[in-house]
């Protein structure tokens, strides 16, 4: 174990059934370092916190941490928490209801009395030494989401931890509170604490770290200064594109004339409650483009708000030339947009229900109440699909939850396709399925593109992206920062735009 | 070789039988069936006799069953929409059948409470009875679909307040209605023998079957209930289908309230319909429907009501005391709702598939 070294992780391994999560990881935190860990959803970042706080039981590797001697074996939380790591996760883990003291020391009492005004005093000190503005018997819900984090991050520091881990801490911050964790986490720093920060806000990272470990894959990519390790570099090494590999992606799109075709659907200056900057957009008959960024940019946010998702707060919306309002999802699909959500779990599947009923929601609901299909046209519709989509089923009266996870995004596909709409957006429509999917997906947006549909494609994966889109949106920290297409249309561009700051 | 195959398609209908929804009240039905027949057959005797205005009526234990088990029928078939969209039940449904009953009785009789002649036709009684049930279901309704309440939660304020409401209604005195055509409703209708209440039971069945062909209430409900965020998504408003659902159930009540005043032309705030939305809830859950809302089969719901009513009879029967009959009805429960519980049904399927390929191996 290296002199300054907090906690070192060698060579980890964990697998989970058919998946590989994590695979020869080294890790290492120093004394009174803000160690940033970076990789793109899947790369495992969340596996290795899990393993480190005892949540995930390691398959293989040794995990060292300072004053404790050899490898220290972490089979619990419980266990994690007595060799000093602390964590505190994006949602609030603490109890709303109950002060901000009695929140610092619950659980950690000896016997069954509790001296109130003890308790307070020492709560009181505590969070006057770390500069948190708020009264031991405030209650904690009446505090804002920053002070709460802040009372967990206290909490953590009271129990003695050397080792923090943040997971997303400032996703639902505003600048001013993000501004106070990180004088708390710098105050921290300087006590030789320390903090491993998950994020993908790339700017707070460059603000706040000093280094930087990025994961790909569930292997390691490497560990590096700050300094030494300009944006774009982060930006190609979490994508895992090198800056000069460009020149393979052959790009087969035909080249798209704008001016030809009509505008399908127009918006000026859209914003939704979820945190994204006004935008505008458009998107001609026949097209095909996409929004890129990392994950957390706010690419899907977009796409909500044009599909009324969420609660469209302001803008103006033309589809096909005349202004029209849409302020839930069922307008969307009147002036015929469809919308296939990112979370096909939460957002996609009517699990119980049969892949005929999946099939069918949709063109149902716009059909309208009084007029059910009959199950004979239903069943022919779904099947017009399971045959179009080459959709995997045992038959139509199959629960969709039964089905993998690639036919079942046919199913949601085929659901949309049946409602024929002119404008069609996919979000993530490629994520967790096959490669043969993922392919004839691909293949489909194009057909559907050259038939004279216009569609929004979104993926994690620019490859695809490359494949199918003939312009790109670019999103960074919720703000929509470019647009590139013709030439601009490369893995170098794309990775310079998403990264921004200082690239040049 | 035949035999084999015969064996196997014998097994498989009887595995695929266990898995139908229908089945669980449907084998209820069948045992108490079979218990009563061993115990007394004499108990499915159905006899034809005549009332004092010499008109025919059929009297039995059979008869009892679809007389007294129409309100809890028709109350099932709301629960069974109410538990499906918004993942929980309505308690409410006895003391909101004691609000329609008296509004029935108050349009009926006016300030009178013992009038000699009715002040209102009964069909607008009833209506104005519907509107008033059907504005209960819509206050719990709007708890649940708007408010987020949980349905247990918000109902439980009617659950409390109806019969109070009930008794106000009539300034807490107890109307009587002396016109016999009232009490067709909850009787006989004059020549025919079979009584009135399973005709309009009946009748309730057909409209929300008819409803559920030509609307698409089912499909709607089901998608509600299974994934909120995902009908959402698809157009639909997972708030108004709750809402929806509540005041069907408030039009059933209405139904079952004019049934239960009609049968004694009168009304008892305290005891009318006493505990009858636990039946109706335990019906739902007879029929194989989860409570946690989703999929739905209202026929099993239906067929579970009566089977609640046949237990009530069949422990009647067995001269059980009234207020005893509640604790032999739980440990009835216990065994139907345990035998009905998915991870037991998986084991006796199970078992029948491990029945099967020894069978299969002694005979070939």
């Amino acid at each position: 174990m290296q002199e300054k070294s907090l906690l070192e992780m060698r060579g980890i391994y964990k697998s989970f059934p058919g998946v590989k999560a994590l695979r020869n990881v080294d890790f290492t935190l120093r004394e009174g370092e803000i160690h940033a860990l970076m990789g793109e959803n899947g790369a495992g970042k969340s596996t290795l916190i899990k393993v480190l706080t005892g949540v995930h039981v390691k398959d293989g590797g040794d995990i060292f941490i300072k004053g404790h001697g050899g490898a220290v074996q972490i089979r619990s939380p419980q266990e994690a928490q007595n060799l000093g790591i602390s964590t505190v996760y994006q949602e609030i883990s603490l109890c709303p209801n109950l002060s901000v003291a009695e929140n610092i020391f619950i659980g950690r009492g000896k016997g069954p009395a509790v001296n109130w005004r003890e308790m307070n005093k020492k709560a009181g000190e505590l969070l006057d030494s770390l500069g948190i503005a708020v009264k031991p018997n405030q209650q904690l819900a009446s505090c804002s989401i920053a002070v709460q984090q802040m009372v967990a991050i206290a909490r953590a520091v009271d129990m003695e931890c050397s080792v923090l881990i943040l997971d997303e801490p400032t996703s639902s911050l505003d600048e001013s509170e993000v501004e106070k964790l990180f004088g708390l986490m710098r105050d921290l720093k300087k006590r030789g604490v320390g903090i491993i920060f998950v994020t993908h806000f790339l700017d707070q990272v460059y603000e706040v770290c000093d280094r930087i470990t990025v994961l790909r894959d569930g292997q390691l990519v490497g560990e590096y200064e700050i300094e030494k390790l300009p944006r774009v570099q982060l930006v190609s090494k979490m994508l895992g594109k090198e800056l000069d590999d460009m020149a393979d992606i052959k790009n087969d799109i035909p080249q798209y004339d704008e001016a030809r075709n009509k505008i399908v659907y127009e918006a000026e200056n859209l914003c939704s409650s979820e945190g994204i900057k006004p935008f505008n957009f458009r998107i001609r008959k026949g097209e095909v483009n996409g929004f890129t960024g990392l994950l957390g940019s706010g690419r899907s946010e977009c796409v909500r708000a044009i599909f009324g998702a969420d609660k469209v707060t302001s803008g103006k919306v033309w589809v096909d030339g005349k202004q029209v309002k849409i302020n839930k999802p069922i307008d969307a699909m009147k002036h015929g947009i469809a919308y296939l959500a990112e979370d096909r779990k939460r957002d996609g599947i009517v699990g119980d229900l049969s892949v005929r009923d999946n099939i069918i929601l949709a063109l149902q609901v716009k059909k309208g109440f009084f007029r059910p299909f009959s199950k004979a046209q239903a069943t022919k519709f779904a099947d017009e699909y399971i045959k179009l989509l080459d959709i995997k089923t045992a038959s139509v009266n199959t629960p969709i939850k039964s089905l993998s996870g690639g036919n079942q995004q046919k199913v949601i596909l085929g659901r949309w396709l049946l409602t024929h709409p002119n404008y069609l957006i996919l979000d993530e429509p490629t994520r967790g399925i096959d490669v043969g999917t993922k392919v004839d997906i691909q293949k489909l947006v194009l057909k559907l593109a050259s038939e004279g549909m216009s569609i929004t494609f979104i993926s994690s994966e620019t490859d695809e992206m490359l494949r199918t889109c003939s312009r790109l949106l670019v999103m960074r920290d919720r703000k929509l920062v470019g647009e590139l297409k013709g030439d601009q249309l490369t893995q170098n561009t794309i990775m310079n735009t998403i990264a921004g700051g200082e690239q040049k | 070789m035949s035999q084999n195959t015969k064996n196997n398609t014998a097994s498989s209908i009887i595995t695929a039988m266990f898995r139908k929804q229908i089945f669980i009240p449907l084998a209820a039905l069948l045992i108490l069936a079979l218990f009563n027949f061993i115990m007394d057959p004499s108990f499915f005797k159905i006899t034809l006799g005549h009332n004092s205005n010499g008109d025919p009526l059929l009297s039995g234990n059979i008869i009892s069953i679809i007389d007294y088990g129409s309100e809890l029928a028709i109350l099932a078939v709301g629960m069974t929409l109410v538990t499906a969209a918004s993942r929980g039940q309505d308690i409410s449904v006895g003391a909101a059948i004691a609000i329609s009953g008296s509004v029935v009785l108050r349009v009926l009789c006016g300030t009178n409470s013992r009038p000699d002649e009715l002040q209102a036709p009964i069909i607008v009684a009833f209506i104005i009875s519907c509107f008033v049930a059907m504005a209960c279901g819509a206050f719990n309704g709007v708890l649940v679909s708007v408010f987020k309440i949980q349905p247990m939660v918000a109902t439980l304020i009617l659950f409390t307040a109806g019969r109070s409401i009930a008794a106000w209604i009539n300034n807490n005195e107890l109307p009587v209605v002396t016109d016999s055509t009232f009490s067709v409703f909850g009787g006989y209708i004059p020549g025919i023998p079979i009584p009135t209440p399973f005709f309009i039971a009946l009748a309730c069945f057909v409209v929300i079957f008819l409803v559920l062909k030509f609307t698409t209430l089912g499909l709607y409900v089901q998608s509600v209930g299974i994934n909120e965020e995902t009908s959402r998504l698809n157009g639909l408003n997972p708030a108004l289908i709750k809402f929806i659902t509540y005041v069907i159930l408030g039009l059933c009540v209405a139904v079952a309230g004019l049934i239960k005043v009609s049968r004694i032309s009168s009304i008892n705030y305290s005891v009318v319909a006493k505990d009858i939305e636990m039946d109706a809830i335990l019906a739902v859950a007879l029929g194989g429907n989860a409570l946690g809302g989703g999929k739905f089969n209202i026929s099993a719901s239906i067929l579970g009501a009566y089977v609640i009513q046949f237990l009530t009879t069949t422990l009647y029967k067995f001269q059980v005391q009234s207020d005893a009959l509640p604790a032999y009805k739980a440990v009835v429960v216990i065994l139907l709702v345990v035998l009905s519980a998915p991870i037991v049904r998986e084991k006796i399927a199970a078992l029948f598939r491990k029945l099967r390929p020894a069978r299969a191996e002694q005979n070939g």
